[in-house]
């Protein structure tokens, strides 16, 4: 897609699933690529490193926790001062964490996510917002279905997606003047760990001893309006991309779902 | 008795003054008993003056002279054993509990990127946490009782990006993701929860100098009137702002049998701000 050439993405949760992919699609269209993960992930983030310099675009690497302000700041620093500009930031890092009903929640299970998942995408983007350059730029937060509807027992990772789309709108609003656009992405189920799991698979399959993937795409696809159980983590990077790329100048402020229909289902 | 609550009880944070008053009242006089929480204080990052002590004993006085049965505590939602055990006196002293009104809320003014991790982290523990947590302190309650009715306030900022309020608005959105949650996992015991969505009301949250001097920047000192004309261009009806009253009857509509089957729903009481 159009205007990515030469241009730099930052890329938060970027050493596997779909920042992995992320950071694959924005090399293939000519980007480089400052990927952060937290320090766990060092042996992922090597990888996704390699990908994109397989692609003959540069990477820099930083592990920095998105609960860390002062160390993503330094990370994104040192990245831009590597790539030489800022165009396109990714606020991808996040977590799912084991459900429960909400009042059954324990304080823990709760800030963490709020943490993770929305302070963390708040500390990407004051990190990270100042570095664009005068001709604008795109911030792209990757939400989920689950920021557009409730679930039963994600009460935690419910509210932090819902609230990051508050975020991005109000964002939207305060950078528009500066050209600088702000959309969310809101994936269903996504053929990554994060949902591709054996708690997953055991919560949709409670009949079985040890359910597979291969046991829950029935159930999965039946919630989906298009006859695929999920979507790829690529299907999720295409969409990023897309609302990185000049082809999407005049959008800001949007969620752009991408979800095989998941959330329109209504029976 | 009668009244459209009539031998209900409601739990109301934020009960002191302005729109957690309004519900107390309004809901006394269709029958209703309370049972009004507030800060009574001051928090931290909150420039607007801090409702007190005789705020909500005001409140427990209009209450009772509606001829509703009331208890009072001065709780801090960002205290979950407080909130806990206030909640519990309550149902005890009054006899169950069938509605709840999560309303307590703050507000401070930064752009996003300048905002420090105190007026953030302030703002997410009482406007998001400290909804959460009275829902989880109330929900066995209603689960008890075999039925409910939950009224989390949002914001029209829990549907648009408003300039200057990020944390407000990521706190106020929050609150819709967690009504639809729990409208799905308490739906099965007849409990149902939804929102409401309030452009500015005229409470001491907006008639201060602080918020009048957001809205009219170019004054030096920003009169009631100077800030009416400014708010007005935010709605659609040609009026500046929503009474605390408008929005009380919205929930006490939520609340009521008349809305039986109403769940998971966001309730606009906005003079049509949101779709100007």
């Amino acid at each position: 897609m159009s205007g990515l050439l030469d241009k730099v993405a930052v890329i938060t949760g970027a050493a596997r699933g779909t920042g992995r992919t992320h950071c694959e699609r924005f090399a293939d269209e000519g980007a480089d690529v400052i990927a952060l993960d937290i320090p766990a992930a060092a042996t992922d983030l090597g990888v996704s490193a390699a990908e994109v310099e397989k692609r003959g675009r540069r990477c820099v690497t930083g592990l920095a926790d998105v609960r860390d302000l002062d160390a993503l700041a330094a990370a994104v620093g040192a990245g831009v001062a590597e790539l030489g500009r800022l165009d396109v930031i990714v606020a991808n890092a996040g977590i799912h964490t084991a459900g429960a009903a909400a009042w059954e929640l324990t304080e823990d299970a709760w800030r963490n996510t709020l943490d993770v998942n929305l302070t963390g995408v708040w500390h990407t983007v004051k990190a990270a917002v100042g570095h664009l350059g005068d001709d604008g730029g795109s911030i792209v937060i990757i939400s989920s279905t689950n920021g557009l509807r409730g679930t039963a027992n994600t009460a935690h990772y419910t509210s932090s997606k819902h609230a990051v789309v508050g975020l991005a709108r109000t964002l939207a609003n305060e950078l528009g003047p500066r050209r600088i656009r702000v959309n969310t992405v809101h994936p269903g189920a996504v053929a990554t760990a994060m949902t591709l799991n054996e708690a997953t698979f055991r919560r949709l399959r409670p009949d079985l001893e040890s359910p597979t993937a291969d046991d829950v795409t029935e159930v999965l696809a039946a919630r989906n309006l298009l006859p695929v159980p999920w979507v790829d983590p690529v299907d999720v990077s295409n969409a990023v991309v897309f609302l990185a790329s000049d082809e999407a100048r005049y959008i800001t402020g949007t969620q752009l779902v991408v979800d095989a229909g998941l959330t329109q289902k209504t029976s | 008795m009668s009244g459209r609550l009539a031998g209900k009880v409601a739990l109301i944070t934020g009960a002191a003054r302005g729109i957690g008053r309004a519900q107390a009242v309004r809901f006394a006089q269709e029958g209703a008993d309370i049972i009004a929480l507030d800060i009574c204080g001051p928090v931290d990052t909150v420039v607007v003056p801090p409702a007190t002590p005789s705020d909500l004993q005001e409140t427990v006085r209009l209450v009772a002279d509606a001829g509703g049965r009331v208890v009072s505590e001065i709780v801090d939602v960002r205290d979950t054993e407080a909130v806990q055990a206030a909640t519990d006196r309550g149902v005890d002293q009054l006899g169950g509990l069938d509605v709840v009104c999560a309303t307590a809320g703050i507000t401070s003014r930064a752009m996003a990127v300048d905002l420090s991790e105190n007026a953030w982290q302030t703002m997410l523990d009482v406007n998001l946490t400290g909804v959460w947590r009275t829902c989880r302190a109330t929900a066995p309650h209603l689960i008890n009782r075999g039925a409910g009715s939950m009224i989390l306030t949002s914001s029209i900022a829990g549907m648009r990006g408003l300039v200057g309020v990020a944390h407000y608005t990521a706190a106020k959105h929050g609150v819709v993701g967690l009504m639809r949650s729990l409208a799905n996992e308490l739906a099965p015991h007849n409990i149902r929860v939804n929102t409401v969505h309030p452009t500015n009301v005229d409470t001491p949250m907006i008639q201060n100098d602080h918020v009048r001097g957001a809205f009219r920047p170019d004054l030096e000192r920003v009169t009631r009137e100077q800030f009416g004309e400014a708010a007005r261009c935010m709605n659609m009806l040609p009026i500046p702002w929503v009474e605390p009253i408008d929005v009380a009857n919205a929930c006490l509509f939520l609340a009521s049998d008349e809305a039986r089957y109403i769940t998971a729903v966001a309730l606009p009481v906005d003079a049509g701000s949101t779709q100007r």
